[in-house]
């Protein structure tokens, strides 16, 4: 952690713009722009601030980013992206990417990705990263140059090995259950917390109908009068409240959100392992049956039922000839087979190696994140209890001296 | 004796609740000097061939003596709760007779025979009861005192006694009929005010009544909804091992906070929801009062017309003149008294409520 980038530069994240440009199929668009700020940081500066770098990126630049780590490091638990649409709303938060509240969380979310990007002991080093966050123009045409796109694996390989795969590491079949565990609780949870919020919002705001009552009672009543109206006041700070309250919540509900994601980066990870695995016990396969093949060949014998086999029976064998003919090809073959077979048998132990050191690394992270918002989520909860308690005793206090 | 000071003394310094300090005079005469106590308990059902329905039964401890014995326990039915208000209105119909429960409730959709019915209805009974008890005229009357402590058989066989249907029918025609001829015209200025005062206050007090029943609803889906977001962590912490504790740690605490809003909502519909409902229901007696007043007050004046139209039986009607004269009088004296009386009980019961349910509130939040 040391040489992370992270300790080196200052990145933030300071502001968002909303701009209008054309896309892709030069059709007008509007779209949200985020500055992004980096500064180096002297180790031993008095007073002394280095320049403010700055460029501007847009979401879908993140997004590229992203899948470039990701397919670059598969080994690597990626940290994810803030959503890119709005998702376990609740009846007051708009589902509006343009809402400046969803804009804002949104740019907290980015910076966040790239500080975790940026403190990772291995994506701090890329290249094409730090570009991103110092070159403005060009940065594109350099990301689709490095080719990462044909070294992404098909969706559909990943879900055929899945199926395929026979022996596939037992730690890494233990991971996959847990991660999908993980994005089921934690998006229950998020739904749950969503409809709680709705509904302590209509309570709150129920109450500050008691406002206006109290107030038009108050104007009828002599001796209770003060009492109603300084009662109806509060009822109405009370009501106000809870914007404030529920503010509070959705940042506990964004951090819950961001290990929603790296649970599917975890998935991916173990994707990753199962096609590699499929993919070396095809080749195993591949150069059993060749070796197979070769060992008829050379004896005569026909242990497997083949089409060949067959035709040769009925239609008279080969010359010796072109049986040495074959069997060459197929001696190579399968030296070439047993040659990949070794370096696939090596990038998978390596694989696999790399892979659990950064799950470990992650899951220290987890643990620790995860226990640090669930005690702000409590001191949060408890100090608006506490504010509550507060303004509940002045009301009273005002009846009672009436 | 230092413990006898703190009991007489108001120091703020004291650790009373207001609650507890209010609750001291939510009946208006001192405590020492009740001598009539009531209590209704014990719903029981009975079935006959015709019909179903429940009996309460009501224990009367007095020391009064125009009471025969000290303790009495009869049984009511709601039918003869009714006979009890409607007799107390025609003997003194300018007095405020305190609510009873409606007959049923129609938006609620409660069972006729449901346990919470029959509680609510045994509650409001026994205000009922001790309101009148505690009505400085009301006490007296001879049919509550036959309420209080007459056998089954004589409660009905008194019942049949008294002014027919028939003629109490024409009794109100006759009211109406007046009351149509304007008694609103001689109206002194003291009862405008009142009437006035009243139809804002039964506006409000019934809006106020439709607010607090919206919360209630809104707490317990509320409630619903929070029952179900602590179990969400518990099932978490079964697939973490380092996070597992303080995710246990989270779900007590929603679970505490379930139990906590539980009890906000049994206070409320114990203390808040009744209280705002019985003064709905007196918003509605209180208008009838004072139309009943200009009734009387219709009278009297159609009779002071009359006998402004017609110069004989001069003599007939002056008498008749100065009875009514009398009777204005008095209904009009009789329901500004008890109209103070009952401003000072709404503001005592609205007071303790409140910091009942302000007191309910804090608790809460500190749970």
């Amino acid at each position: 952690m040391e040489d992370c980038l992270a300790k080196k530069m200052e990145i933030t994240v300071s502001e968002a713009e909303k701009r209008t440009g054309r896309n892709a199929v030069n059709m007008q668009e509007t779209y949200t722009a985020y500055l992004i700020e980096t500064r180096a940081v002297e180790s031993q500066s008095e007073g002394q601030c280095a320049p403010v770098d700055s460029l501007w990126r847009r979401y879908s630049e993140f997004e590229l980013l992203r899948n470039y780590l990701s397919v670059t490091y598969p080994h690597i638990v990626v940290p994810p992206l803030p959503e890119k649409r709005a998702d376990f709303v609740w009846h007051k938060l708009s589902a509006d990417n343009m809402d400046p509240d969803f804009v804002e969380r949104r740019r907290i979310g980015l910076e966040n990705f790239l500080l975790r990007v940026a403190s990772h002991p291995v994506l701090c080093q890329d290249k094409i990263f730090y570009s991103f966050l110092t070159q403005e123009s060009g940065w594109k045409e350099m990301v689709n140059e490095t080719g990462f796109q044909l070294k992404a694996d098909s969706r559909l390989k990943a879900l055929n090995a899945t199926f395929r795969v026979k022996n596939p590491d037992k730690r890494f079949t233990e991971l996959k259950h847990y991660s999908d565990e993980l994005q089921s609780v934690i998006s229950h949870l998020l739904r749950v917390r969503a409809r709680v919020a709705d509904r302590l919002y209509g309570v709150y705001k129920v109450h500050g109908n008691y406002g206006r009552v109290f107030s038009e009672w108050s104007a009828i009543e002599k001796e209770m009068g003060d009492g109603l109206q300084s009662a109806g006041h509060h009822m109405d700070v009370y009501a106000a409240s809870i914007d404030d309250i529920l503010e509070e919540e959705e940042h506990y509900a964004d951090q819950l959100k961001e290990y929603l994601f790296y649970a599917e980066a975890l998935r991916a990870v173990c994707r990753k392992h199962e096609l590699m695995q499929y993919d070396l016990e095809m080749a195993a396969q591949d150069l059993t049956s060749k070796k197979q093949q070769c060992e008829e060949l050379a004896t005569g014998t026909v242990r497997t039922f083949s089409l060949k086999g067959m035709t040769s029976k009925l239609f008279g064998q080969e010359t010796p000839e072109q049986r040495e003919a074959k069997i060459k090809v197929l001696e190579e073959q399968i030296q070439e087979g047993e040659e990949q077979l070794k370096s696939k048998n090596l990038e998978g132990r390596d694989f696999v190696k790399s892979a659990w050191a950064d799950i470990e690394r992650f899951k220290e992270q987890k643990n620790h994140d995860l226990k640090e918002a669930l005690i702000s989520y409590a001191v949060m909860q408890i100090s608006m209890c506490k504010k509550v308690c507060l303004a509940c005793e002045r009301p009273g206090q005002c009846i009672y001296r009436v | 004796d230092t413990s006898l000071a703190e009991v007489n003394s108001f120091s703020p310094s004291m650790p009373i609740s207001p609650s507890s300090m209010i609750n001291q005079y939510k009946f208006e005469d001192e405590p020492e000097l009740r001598d009539l106590f009531i209590t209704v308990d014990d719903p029981e059902s009975h079935i006959t061939a015709i019909e179903t329905f429940i009996t309460y039964r009501v224990v009367t401890k007095t020391s009064r003596g125009e009471f025969d014995s000290s303790e009495y326990e009869v049984r009511r039915r709601y039918q003869d709760f009714l006979w009890l208000k409607s007799k107390l209105e025609e003997a003194h119909p300018t007095l405020i007779i305190p609510p009873l429960p409606e007959k049923f409730i129609m938006k609620g959709m409660v069972e006729r025979f449901s346990d919470e019915f029959i509680e609510t209805r045994r509650k409001a009974l026994h205000k009922f009861l001790n309101r009148i008890a505690d009505h400085p005229t009301l006490t007296f009357n001879e049919d509550f005192k036959i309420f209080l402590t007459a056998q089954a058989w004589e409660l009905s066989s008194h019942k049949k006694q008294g002014p027919s249907l028939l003629s109490r029918m024409g009794q109100t025609v006759r009211a109406v009929a007046s009351s149509v001829r304007g008694g609103v015209k001689n109206r002194p200025e003291m009862f405008t005010e009142m009437n006035d005062y009243m139809e804002t206050f039964s506006q409000k007090i019934n809006v106020l009544d439709k607010i607090a029943h919206r919360i209630y609803k809104e707490e317990k889906e509320y409630f619903n909804e929070m029952k179900e977001y602590g179990p969400i962590h518990t099932l978490w912490s079964a697939s973490e091992e380092d996070v597992a504790d303080s995710l246990k740690g989270v779900a007590s605490c929603i679970d505490k906070c379930c139990k906590a809003t539980e009890k906000r909502m049994a206070g409320l519909s114990e203390n808040l929801l009744p209280i705002l409902h019985e003064y709905v229901l007196y918003s509605e007696i209180l208008m009838g009062v004072l139309k009943r007043r200009d009734q009387i007050q219709g009278e009297l004046d159609s009779k002071v017309d009359a006998l402004a139209n017609k110069k004989t039986e001069k003599d007939l009607f002056s008498e008749e003149i100065g009875k009514l004269e009398d009777k204005v009088e008095c209904a009009n004296n009789a329901l500004k008294a008890d109209w103070d009386r009952w401003k000072q009980n709404m503001q005592c019961d609205m007071r303790s409520t409140f910091i009942n349910v302000a007191e309910n509130n804090l608790r809460y939040y500190e749970e």
